[in-house]
């Protein structure tokens, strides 16, 4: 029997918010254990949360990036557990009453454009971590860190919408990249910026119902959530038909031994006894803010996609990738601001700039610090012009990761401009043809590919300087 | 007669005058203290040297001639589930035993910006769950009208400081009645403020949606002032109102010539005393006597305050107290894995009357009971409050007993909780509905103070002042000895 999965996916993304969610203190990765913290994200008796309104303003911005409904009021709750990285007993979450109900994200598929529907998105609070494993922890103990403490996490809960471990890779890329262009999340997956648990079940295709659904979690990585969601799939399925019953269970995925494994029953048998948190108001989002805060809204991704192709001519490929990142996509831009043809452009940001990003696993802000659009806008036109040669335009684009003089400059003090003089390529043409008199005769005799060699011969002579066109001519000519 | 003796305005007036030393008060008080402390035993904890460091410096500055705060030099009494930075806050729990607040509650900058002195924390019933001050790690504190009598509670630390002597002024908090009945109990004044009054950062939550620090006092114009320095929004509470503070000791003198008082039917019936009956309905005579008009009003849903109280208030609490857990900071037990240790923890750390709480709080929130007891509780204080607004529809305030009885002795209700939440009947709704409470001593019976609750619309604290200070004054002149 064929089967089909039914996925939905729960993602919690971590906001970029200056302070935490309900108190002062930093909310940056990465600082030493413990010195962001303070007696409210520490839960220390008599303290009271104070609700961050930027977190609720970066709410806001992704409920309107996927059209879901942004609710007038919504209520903070408190989600009760005992944990140690859990200083109050509870975690501020929302429960009954989001901040946002429906909306979508857009993946493609083979069968095109699909829409995976938004079950809700709230706000809620992170909790501190558990150091077990380091150097300076002795053997048999925890220590707590509660930096993590009250960072503001937002959780996106998707429909079941989703029909394998791929339309979820291309729903979290999705996602990834909309919360990036938002600016309310850094979309670091490796330091838990982006966290996602699914919900998983397997059907007979062509089914209706539902089958009964399990949660995986631990998949820290868009390849782990593929790999993961493939296991549970075929670890259900070979249930079904060896005539077997799925168990409601939630798993870890195991990324060393790429397995999915119960979690222990203790771990999640939990009532969270939710009720409203009586130290917090409910929130009314007025519409004068929403409407500002979309007022303030970047073009969104899939948009400025389609206007690559509309109004700047672009293949659909190169928009794609250009506009996969908002910070490529701007650097593109403000080249073509320059004055070049945007074909032009796109095949040098998305060649040369992307391998040097790469190359040096830096982020677009760092590149464009050192190679500002002008800069690589000056080269192309060089090229343009006619000044230099594409392949000379590679070395000048090389010298300018390192020299910050202007392309013009660089190829001037190098001595790289192209040699179109007709006198001079003339004579090195008849040096090199009288250098090859085999070649020549060969070529004479009907062997015409041999006109690459003279044109190699004749760029070598000129370390790459001259101009092809006139090369090319100049040989056909003397040789015809 | 005695600096501990007199009143807190008259004490400050002097102070910033130049005329009394506050070094030399806060002596006299620390005296009163070594002498009656060991009877009474109101206080937790004690700061003799801080409490004289911050007399000098308050003198110091005087002599200077520079500006200094309007409770200068007055000597106050913390509870001990408010935070003082650097002080113990041990909720009088074996669980916050040797917890030292690294922060000052709101309502302790207040105070320290008026220049007040801490003189140190008071008795409460743990958490503040409790009333008689008998649920207490430390031991109970004694009623200084009778040693063999409780003082009431939770605040009994703070009611019964003021009554010996051993405060000028104090600081209760008030959860379904813990600054009123204490102070009704022990011959004094205590008001609670309207919810969102007065901040609540640094009190430590018992029921959040119930909780609030309010003044404690000997006479009704040292409560007043009181009231003036700890009120006003505060950014850190998010359930603290952006309403503005009067000076609530402008309006004392104002008469009450056509205000009108209401009774409620239900708070005159059965289980109330006939002594505090009598003397509650002479109070009111004599308010009718000064001008005050007299309607017999009703709020029918009283009889399911008890029981709606003691839903909501567990509930919030079992939450609020999921927090000493060993981890972090506190009283931790050994067990062999970290389950072992929450149980040995909180089993050994909590008081029964606590752990009562706590697991009526987590049944009621429980999935399958939630519904049918907490919204209900819910629906239930809706009506509650909607009385009192409809009451309000005809009459400024309502007057009531604040305690069905007199105090009880020890141990007399200790075995029977039912009957100890039964002594918060008059004052749980006050709590329910969010709205200002003062009791007001009006008399006694055999010896043993009886006190008047007095009702107002949100945020009328001032029409509640006022009318006790008539009260106050009306039987001074009759005043036993």
């Amino acid at each position: 029997m064929e089967y089909e999965a039914v996925i939905g996916l729960e993602v919690h993304v971590q906001l970029l918010t200056e302070s935490k969610m309900f108190c002062g203190c930093s909310a940056k990765f990465g600082a030493e254990p413990n010195t962001q913290a303070c007696p409210v994200c520490l839960g220390f008796p008599g303290v009271l949360p104070v609700l961050n309104k930027r977190a609720v303003e970066f709410a806001i911005r992704m409920a309107l990036a996927v059209e879901g409904e942004i609710q007038p009021f919504c209520v903070f709750a408190r989600k009760s557990y005992f944990y140690p990285d859990l200083p109050k007993g509870y975690q501020i979450s929302q429960y009954e009453l989001p901040l946002c109900l429906g909306g979508y994200i857009e993946i493609e598929t083979d069968g095109g454009k699909k829409r995976v529907g938004i079950t809700r998105i709230h706000l809620e609070e992170d909790a501190g971590k558990l150091v077990h494993e380091e150097a300076y922890v002795e053997a048999g103990t925890s220590l707590f860190d509660g930096n993590r403490c009250g960072v503001p996490l937002l959780e996106i809960v998707s429909e079941p919408d989703i029909r394998s471990p791929k339309e979820a890779h291309d729903y979290l890329v999705r996602l990834r990249q909309l919360v990036m262009y938002l600016g309310i999340c850094d979309g670091n997956m490796e330091e838990g910026s982006i966290r996602c648990d699914a919900n998983v079940s397997v059907r007979p295709k062509g089914s209706k119902e539902l089958g009964t659904k399990t949660e995986v979690k631990n998949m820290n990585s868009f390849r782990n959530v593929q790999r993961a969601l493939e296991a549970e799939i075929s670890r259900q399925i070979k249930i079904l038909e060896a005539g077997g019953k799925i168990e409601q269970e939630t798993l870890l995925w195991d990324p060393e031994r790429e397995v999915v494994e119960p979690m222990r029953s203790k771990e999640f048998a939990h009532d969270y006894r939710y009720f409203p948190d009586p130290d917090l108001v409910p929130l009314y989002i007025e519409k004068e803010w929403i409407e500002k805060v979309r007022s303030e809204l970047p073009e969104l991704p899939w948009r400025r996609k389609e206007r690559f192709v509309a109004e700047l001519g672009l293949p659909e490929y190169d928009s794609e990738v250009l506009t996969s990142e908002r910070e490529i996509a701007d650097y593109f831009e403000d080249v073509v601001a320059f004055g070049v043809p945007p074909k032009a452009a796109s095949n040098w940001v998305m060649g040369e700039v992307l391998r040097v990003l790469k190359e040096e696993h830096i982020g677009m802000e760092a590149f464009r610090e050192r190679i500002g659009p002008d800069r690589l806008a000056g080269l192309i036109k060089l090229v343009q012009a006619g000044t230099i040669s594409g392949s000379i335009a590679k070395k000048v684009f090389e010298e300018m990761r390192t020299d910050p003089s202007s392309p013009k400059e660089i190829v001037e003090k190098k001595g790289l401009a192209q040699i179109s003089d007709e006198a001079e390529l003339s004579r090195i043409v008849e040096e090199v043809l009288s250098e090859h008199p085999q070649e020549v005769e060969r070529y004479r005799a009907g062997k015409v590919q041999l006109l690459g060699f003279f044109v190699g011969q004749v760029m070598k002579k000129t370390r790459g300087k001259a101009n092809p066109k006139l090369v090319n001519q100049l040989i056909r000519d003397k040789l015809g | 007669m005695e600096l501990w003796e007199l009143s807190a305005y008259e004490l400050s007036a002097r102070i910033r005058s130049g005329e009394l030393r506050a070094k030399d008060l806060v002596a006299s008080v620390l005296r009163r203290i070594r002498e009656v402390e060991p009877l009474v035993h109101a206080y937790i904890s004690l700061d003799e040297e801080g409490a004289l460091r911050k007399a000098e410096e308050v003198d110091a500055r005087v002599a200077r001639g520079e500006e200094v705060g309007v409770l200068a030099g007055v000597p106050v009494a913390v509870k001990d589930n408010i935070c003082i930075k650097g002080m113990r806050t041990t909720c009088a729990s074996k669980i916050l035993e040797n917890f030292v607040s690294p922060y000052d509650a709101t309502v302790v900058e207040k105070l320290k910006a008026a220049d007040a002195v801490f003189l140190g924390k008071t008795n409460l019933d743990e958490f503040a769950m409790g009333s008689s001050t008998e649920n207490s790690y430390f031991g109970p504190t004694r009623n200084p009208h009778d040693p063999e009598r409780v003082p009431g509670g939770s605040s009994g630390g703070s009611a019964a400081a003021l009554a010996a002597g051993e405060a000028v002024l104090a600081l209760g908090s008030d959860t379904g009645g813990s600054i009123r009945q204490p102070a009704s109990f022990c011959g004094v004044v205590g008001l609670k403020p309207t919810y969102g009054r007065v901040s609540r950062y640094g009190l430590v939550a018992f029921a959040s949606s119930l909780d609030q620090i309010g003044p404690m006092a000997k006479n009704v114009k040292d409560t007043a002032l009181l009231l003036n320095v700890i009120s006003g929004y505060d950014p850190r509470d998010s359930t603290s109102a952006p309403v503005e503070v009067p000076d609530f000791t402008k309006a004392l003198d104002e008469g009450i010539e056509g205000i009108r008082i209401g009774l409620p039917r239900e708070y005159f019936a059965e289980g109330l005393e006939d002594e505090v009956r009598e003397k509650v309905l002479e109070a009111v005579d004599i308010l009718k006597g000064e001008g005050a008009e007299v309607v017999e009003v009703s709020l029918p849903h009283t009889k399911y305050a008890i029981a709606t109280y003691y839903i909501v208030a567990p509930a919030e609490a079992s939450s609020n107290l999921a927090r000493y857990d060993g981890v972090k900071y506190g009283f931790r037990a050994e067990g062999r894995d970290l389950y072992e240790m929450y149980c040995n923890t909180r089993s050994q750390g909590f008081g029964e009357e606590v752990k009562r709480r706590i697991m009526l709080g987590t049944y009621t929130l429980s999935a399958g009971y939630y519904e049918a007891y907490y919204l209900k509780a819910l629906k239930v204080r809706t009506l509650i409050k909607q009385d009192f607004e409809e009451a309000f529809e005809t009459c400024d305030l309502l007057a009531t007993p604040t305690s069905p009885t007199v105090a009880f002795r020890l141990g007399e209700k200790v075995a029977d909780p039912l009957t100890m939440y039964l002594s918060d009947v008059y004052t749980v709704s006050v709590n329910l509905a969010g709205l200002p409470g003062i009791s007001v001593p009006c008399g006694s019976s055999d010896g043993l103070p009886v006190g008047l609750q007095l009702i107002g619309r949100p945020f009328d604290e001032e029409t509640l002042l006022r009318v006790a200070h008539v009260v106050e004054r009306s039987l001074k002149g009759r005043s036993e000895p």
